[in-house]
């Protein structure tokens, strides 16, 4: 079985990063669960999404510990999930840090440095994808979900490759934004073979 | 056919249609309103779908369609029933002809809800049948057991998915035999209308009833023994997947899955406690399978111990998680729970509540009455919604908020006792039909002053924009003649109603400082739709130049797609949606339109 553990701000786009997986996981044969954050959390809270592959899931949230890779589309957001990530999880992780309103009302300078170097000095392998180059790159600011998964099929971790999320992709996105999530998922992907 | 991922609400819909449900009503709520939603998508055509005005109507209409023999199902959330419990109390009397399912999604922990009520508990109060499904894929099978149980017995029945039911996702296939339902028609008959001897009568009916349900439920497939031992485990709903996932391979113990809670499978329960020491019950909300054992092993003697909320076994409110059910039932059998390595301590996180989206018209309105009020004593009543919301600093607009409409009739009594505070009232368009009118009447007949300020975003927001008596569609999708709040509040007698663009700060703060002054009832309408069904006006941007970094936008709107950037304000182009309301706040004029949006 392969858990799946997303994490990001709503609004970025995770439930919709979760369900492909899922899919593209069915597609090659296996069984999928997923669990979202829906409701009052998805206006501008923490979010967490649960994708289980595979036989032999009861629960629908991800045991503590024991799942293989962690996405997260903001560096707090990954250290806020990292509890759930196996001892020899892969983390995939967004570099751009997303401020709360909070933090511009309290002063407080939160900016993902010390998030990023939490997570580097944790030892697990972590696979770190410059989200904003990668938009820009598109002309979209839309894709990081897609650019996050392309990362991640290319880490080898889900079970799948990056041409099998490009299928589902394919049977799924409106014609019309095609090809930006096309490239958002090669780009990611670049971003995560190069970690391997 | 091959397997599709389906949320465990769109299953209970999809098994509904299966089992020929006929009507199907309801009022969205987080975590039921996919279900309404999904049958409204897959209706084969002749499924009726609507969206009634509240839960009570909701029900009502449901009632009347099961009393002509078709199926019918009515969805809600956990305090939607606390609004349909009238109908629901004296229908759990009178009875249907045509199976009906009273589907209610109860919320522990709670996620998105006021109250962590249990409808579990509800049920027997209403002394109803309960199905309580433990997976998505029990769901789908479950909600058709649900209506033939209904039919069966001549009951309404409730069923009662948890968050973790309704909004998991799981591969299933599914059945494309439907079932066809042909209703024989209402026929008069004394038996529908309710009077106190009808009502002893069926009372008496209902508690012999009840007992034979139990027996049958005791060889029904949703309730399950397993295993051996002189320990149990006794669980229901998700709480049964967090045992099974740490329980899964074990023995020496007995598990009992109680998927009808009530009327309790007695029979299957006591075959369950008997040789048994000591049971821990594993469940969410109320002790309600703890309860019942303990009264049957109190009925029949047993010499066994009942462990769970009431002996702090298990938490007593909030979630249960796999890790706090397996801690519970690895302790209470014996098994060493393994140790995780310990977790370096992670740095400080930022928090991240809620707050109102960037270019939400609410916050316009709650700026303007902030603004009309300043320095005067006013009292902020809020009700249920995204402009629940408007509480956060920097607004800080919410000072009550109790359930749905109650902030138009929680005014006038803060109003009745302070009479030197200007008492104001929001209400969202939808909650105002929902249950915000009569609260009006109420202050118009008393001659209360109230300033009642009605957040107009045409359409139901927090719940994901659902249809509703003010947008002029319906849920089959046909055009209907919008009902005008203004008109309703001006035919209730409001002598003072108002309507102003909130995103027009001077007109709005106008409006409120006008209508706050009148005696009575007076009203403000704030138009202006919310930014998920309209399209974005070009983004705005900050002339660094001409930003003194005064933070007066940061401060006073907190808006999330505004932040400091080296002492500057800072506008990110992906979050704005071009409402402007920055720009008529900035006191240097350096917030102007930006570039187009993508």
């Amino acid at each position: 079985m392969i858990n799946c553990i997303l994490a990001g701000v709503g609004g970025q786009g995770t439930v919709l990063a979760s369900k492909l997986i899922a899919q593209t996981a069915m597609e090659q044969g296996h069984t999928a669960h997923t669990a979202e954050t829906i409701g009052m959390a998805q206006r501008g809270g923490s979010v967490v999404s649960h994708v289980r592959i595979g036989q032999g899931a009861y629960s629908p949230l991800i045991p503590k510990g024991s799942a293989q890779i962690l996405i997260a589309f903001e560096p707090a957001e990954a250290v806020r999930t990292l509890p759930y990530l196996a001892p020899d999880g892969v983390m995939v992780v967004a570099q751009k840090a997303v401020k709360p309103v909070t933090a511009a009302l309290s002063g407080s300078n939160y900016d993902g440095a010390e998030m990023l170097r939490f997570l580097r000095e944790d030892g697990r392998r972590l696979i770190l994808v410059d989200g904003e180059a990668i938009l820009r790159q598109c002309g979209s600011s839309k894709a990081l979900n897609v650019a996050l998964l392309g990362a991640a099929a290319a880490s080898g971790v889900l079970g799948f490759s990056v041409a099998d999320v490009e299928k589902a992709i394919r049977a799924r996105i409106p014609q019309k934004y095609l090809d930006i999530n096309l490239q958002a998922l090669s780009l990611g992907a670049a971003a995560g073979g190069q970690n391997k | 056919m091959a397997k599709t991922l389906w949320m465990g609400n769109e299953l209970i819909a999809l098994g509904a249609i299966r089992a020929g449900v006929n009507l199907v009503s309801g009022y969205p709520g987080t975590p039921s309103t996919e279900i309404l939603e999904t049958v409204a998508r897959h209706n084969p055509g002749d499924i009726y779908v609507e969206w009634s005005t509240n839960e009570k109507s909701a029900l009502e209409v449901a009632a009347g369609g099961a009393y002509t023999g078709a199926r019918t199902m009515v969805t809600m959330k956990q305090v939607g029933l606390n609004v349909a419990s009238d109908p629901l109390m004296s229908l759990a009397y009178i009875g249907v002809k045509g199976g009906m399912v009273v589907m209610v999604a109860d919320d522990p922990g709670p996620i998105s809800s006021q109250t962590e009520q249990d409808t579990r508990r509800f049920a027997a109060f209403a002394k109803l049948p309960v199905f309580d499904p433990s997976s998505p894929e029990e769901a789908y099978a479950m909600i058709g057991d649900a209506f033939d149980y209904s039919e069966k017995y001549g009951t309404p029945v409730l069923f009662r998915p948890t968050t973790r039911v309704c909004h998991g996702c799981a591969s299933v296939e599914l059945d494309e035999n439907r079932k066809k339902i042909a209703p024989d028609g209402f026929v008069k008959d004394s038996r529908w209308v309710i009077f106190p001897r009808l009502t002893y009568q069926n009372h008496i009916k209902v508690e012999e009833r009840n007992p034979r349900l139990g027996e049958d439920f005791s060889s029904y497939g949703g309730n399950r023994l397993t295993g051996s031992g002189k320990k149990g485990v006794a669980c229901g709903g998700v709480s049964y997947s967090y045992a099974m996932e740490s329980l899964d391979g074990k023995d020496g113990f007995k598990l009992l899955k109680v998927g009808t809670p009530h009327p309790f499978p007695e029979k299957l329960a006591l075959e369950f406690l008997s040789g048994l020491d000591t049971v821990l019950c594993v469940e969410e909300l109320d002790p309600v399978i703890e309860d019942a054992l303990t009264m049957i092993a109190g009925k029949y003697h047993l010499p066994v111990d009942i462990l769970g909320k009431r002996t702090g076994h298990i938490q007593p409110a909030g979630e249960n998680t796999v890790e706090s059910v397996r801690a519970a039932a690895f302790r209470f059998l014996n098994i060493p729970l393994p140790q995780s390595p310990a977790a370096k301590e992670a740095p400080a996180l930022p928090v991240r509540p809620p707050v109102l989206c960037a270019g939400c018209p609410h916050r316009g309105s709650f700026y303007a009455v902030k603004q009309a009020m300043k320095g005067k004593k006013a009292v902020f009543s809020g009700d249920i919604g995204c402009y629940t919301l408007g509480n956060a600093a920097p607004l800080d607009m919410v000072d009550t908020c109790l359930c749905m409409g109650a902030g138009v009739t929680v005014a006038q009594g803060l109003h009745r006792m302070e009479p030197d505070a200007v008492n104001f009232a929001f209400i969202g368009d939808s909650t105002f039909f929902h249950t915000g009118i009569p609260g009006v009447i109420n202050a118009v007949y008393n001659e209360t002053d109230i300033v009642l300020i009605v957040l107009d975003n045409a359409t139901t927001a927090m719940t994901g924009h659902q249809p509703h008596p003010g947008t002029g569609k319906t849920m089959m999708g046909e055009i209907s003649e919008k009902i005008s709040i203004p008109a309703v509040l001006t035919a209730l007698g409001v002598k003072t109603v108002l309507e102003a663009d909130p995103l027009d700060l001077p007109a709005a703060i106008g409006a409120v400082t006008a209508a706050a002054a009148q005696k009575g009832v007076s009203a403000v309408v704030f138009r202006s739709p919310c930014i998920a069904i309209a399209k974005p006006k070009a983004a705005l941007a900050v002339d660094s130049a001409q930003c003194v970094g005064c933070k007066k936008c940061v401060r006073e709107l907190g808006c999330p797609a505004i932040v400091m950037e080296n002492g500057k304000a800072a506008i990110e182009p992906s979050l704005c949606y071009g409402c402007g309301l920055c720009a008529g706040v900035c006191p240097t004029g350096a917030i102007q339109g930006g570039k187009t949006h993508d």
